[in-house]
């Protein structure tokens, strides 16, 4: 068997059924080992393109993603998807040709080192020297991907080696790398000891974030938050943790977060952190302490996130969804701490959404009117820059519902395509791209795909005419915008039709309800433009 | 600054030391010195690695380091139960007059002269980085063409042994 036709092979053996990639050179025999397969590959129109396919349907449909290109300037072209998977801890596993091994170092034509290249932002890489490790290679690539924290693994196969015959083409049964075995289950003390804070505690909070959902743990958050009474915030990345109607829900917290999440941060006697590393963005908006010191409790898969950021005195590394499962169990209701006080006081904060100009739209209450309009399985992709912001304080969270962005990296451009991923993912739900109109000119070659494979997602275009987000930041720390104006823009709605893409334009609020309904209605792709205020800003 | 000795376990194999170096200076770490070699396992390569930081800095090596899936193993050497030793070559200038009292020098450091020629003498020395250090001081007055220093390497004493600690237990 040729070596390309083994590396379908394991990629059928992991379950994989579509690829994104995009062919080129130097890795023609993957691609014709791929066309005589069944696996369904999906042509995308830039490789970066492929990395964030594969990323949003990797989050929507659980399993890992899988991304191809060609070696030099396509494997070049992946490295912002690889960069942006990593920062959010997505599972992908990324296979590039390479330069026949033979040749590699000689600078020859389309020769790229991608492995060092994107050293620093994969969980780990292999540059394939011998056909014959291929099968287990791959076995470990998506065991390492999915397992532990999760994250893209790079395959790098130079031509002569896919082209290779391969004499054994047994998949192994298991995996076992010394170097790598992750933790699931928390440290039965640890978990003592949690509970004891917890039933001591008079003001305790949840910081829930990615990892939530990344070990699929919001049944066991929702269990928890009911059996102890706990109120909950969220980092952005961790928005979809817990149904924002929910009674223990706060909020958002961070630089971008809600005054009252970021308050109950400061507040708090106790805090649970669960699955994120509370980066700078998320601890960026919370008061200074003013009172006693805070206990703190983090739980996280990733030991090298626990102490990293903020100290605790209570670490617990594993799974969130064990851990959760773990402490539950160990709760019995004696332990429930009376926080109804705490949480009025805490809902006591809550802000309202005013509309303001006219002859705009108002994106808060285009996204909370879209909140009412979908299904409760919807899937909203926020691109990079106000829209994400007000896509992420005003959508409305349901169980069942996801919440896609580049939290970590803040990839413009990332939307079109990862919405792309996830309805292919998800056929049944529906999928929303909110993007601004520079980061949806960063992405409108996606338009190809997106047409071509019709597919039917509602692109909610926030049409600010300026690169919002920095026009914003500008104007508050110098007083003055500079590279912003996006003035000339083209026509979006005649953009699209060129891709064979409807769509309708809205400038006032009032049109909102049934621009929604005949955007869901709509069979296939579908662009809906708002006209915003350049002037709108994200704080209120 | 306090400075660390850790020992690390890694595959052996082509890509690994790139990871190690480049974790350090992506993260901004400062390491002193770094030796690698094979060990009893061919399939297996022991670091030593010397960092200087703080306990936060040492900790977030640690756990870094443990992350990279080529890393098996890492222990911290504490001073008084190991053994650090270095060798350094040192090849110093030389003139007729001084020859002899260079020579007694390096016989009461117990080194060795592995080469010698008109104008110099080159010395070999293991020791623990003070004793080459003082060495190299010496050797000032004489005046120094070139030195080369492998950088630390390290072993417990006793039967401790690194293969018996499991993976992350010096966290
Ligand atoms: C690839 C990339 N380049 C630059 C930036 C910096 N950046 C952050 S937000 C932003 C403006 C985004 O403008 P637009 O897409 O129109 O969205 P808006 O903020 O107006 O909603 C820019 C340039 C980025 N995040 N990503």
């Amino acid at each position: 068997m040729k070596a390309a036709e083994a590396i379908i092979k394991s990629l059928i053996n992991e379950n994989v059924d579509t690829v994104f990639g995009y062919p080129g050179g130097h890795i023609l025999e993957v691609y014709e080992a791929l066309r005589k397969s069944n696996i369904r590959h999906v042509l995308v129109r830039q490789e970066q393109a492929a990395a964030h396919s594969a990323s949003g349907y990797a989050r929507v449909s659980g399993k890992v993603g899988v991304c191809i290109a060609t070696s030099g300037p396509g494997a070049t072209n992946l490295i912002t998807g690889i960069a942006t998977a990593y920062m959010d801890s997505i599972p992908l596993v990324v296979i590039t040709g390479q330069v026949n091994s033979s040749k590699i170092g000689r600078d020859m034509f389309q020769e790229a080192d991608i492995t060092g290249a994107a050293e620093s932002f994969t969980k780990h890489s292999y540059l394939v020297k011998n056909e014959n490790d291929l099968p287990r290679i791959i076995k470990e690539a998506f065991y390492i991907a999915s397992t532990g924290r999760p994250g893209p693994v790079l395959i790098d196969i130079p031509s002569d080696i896919q082209a290779a015959k391969i004499e054994k083409t047994d998949i192994p049964e298991t995996v076992d790398i010394r170097g790598y075995k992750p933790t699931t289950k928390g440290h039965v003390g640890q978990v003592k000891r949690a509970v004891k804070a917890i039933s001591e505690s008079k003001r305790p909070l949840i910081i829930a974030g990615g990892g939530v959902l990344l070990s699929h743990a919001e049944g066991e958050l929702l269990t928890f938050v009911e059996k102890t009474g706990i109120p909950l915030v969220h980092t952005l990345m961790g928005k979809g943790s817990l149904p924002s109607l929910n009674r223990h829900y706060i909020g958002m917290i961070g630089n971008h977060g809600f005054s009252e999440a970021n308050r109950a941060v400061a507040k708090a006697d106790l805090l649970i952190i669960i699955g994120t590393r509370v980066a700078d963005r998320a601890w960026g908006g919370i008061p200074e302490k003013t009172t006693e010191d805070v206990r703190i409790i983090h739980i996280d898969v990733d030991p090298a996130e626990i102490g990293k950021n903020v100290g605790t005195q209570i670490p617990m590394v594993g799974d969130a969804k064990t851990i959760l499962t773990q402490m539950i169990d160990r709760i019995d209701t004696t332990d429930r701490t009376d926080t109804d006080e705490w949480l009025t006081q805490l809902k006591s904060f809550e802000g309202t959404v005013k509309c303001r100009k006219t002859g705009f739209v108002n994106p808060r209450y285009a996204m909370e009117t879209l909140s009412k309009k979908l299904n409760d399985e919807a899937i909203i992709v926020a691109d990079v820059g106000q829209n994400q912001i007000w896509a992420a304080r005003y959508f409305e969270d349901r169980i069942g519902r996801s919440f896609l962005t580049s939290g970590g990296l803040g990839t413009m451009g990332y939307s079109l395509p990862a919405a792309a991923g996830a309805k292919i993912a998800a056929p049944e739900r529906q999928v929303i791209a909110v993007v601004g109109d520079g980061g949806f000119q960063m992405s409108l070659h996606e338009l190809g795909t997106i047409s071509y494979y019709n597919l039917e997602i509602i692109i909610l275009l926030f049409n600010n005419s300026r690169l919002g987000m920095v026009r914003e930041l500008q104007d508050r720390f110098y007083g003055k915008a500079n590279a912003v104006e996006l003035d000339k823009n083209p026509d979006f709605i005649k953009l699209c039709n060129a891709f064979r893409i409807e769509g309708v334009r809205i400038t006032t609020d009032s049109q909102l309800e049934d621009a929604f309904e005949k955007a869901i209605k709509h069979k296939g792709p579908f662009l809906l433009e708002c006209v915003v205020d350049p002037d709108e800003s994200t704080l209120i | 600054m306090n400075r660390h000795v850790l020992s690390v376990l890694v595959e052996n194999q082509s890509g690994v030391l790139s990871r190690v170096s480049g974790l350090f200076s992506r993260r901004g770490y400062n390491i002193d010195s770094l030796s690698v070699g094979e060990t009893e396992d061919p399939k297996v390569s022991r670091m030593t690695i010397v960092v200087s930081g703080d306990d936060y800095i040492l900790e977030q090596i640690k756990k870094q380091l443990n992350k990279l899936i080529d890393v098996i193993k890492i222990v911290e050497l504490d001073a008084e139960k190991s053994v650090f030793r270095e060798l350094a070559m040192i090849k110093v200038n030389t003139t007729m007059e001084t020859r002899a009292s260079i020579i007694e020098i390096v016989s009461i450091f117990r080194a060795n002269i592995v080469d010698v020629s008109n104008e110099t003498l080159t010395v070999e020395m293991t020791g623990d980085e003070s004793k080459i250090e003082a060495f190299i001081n010496l050797m000032n007055n004489y005046g120094i063409a070139e030195v080369v220093r492998t950088g630390l390497t390290a072993i417990e004493r006793g039967n401790k042994h690194i293969k018996n600690q499991i993976k992350g237990e010096e966290e």
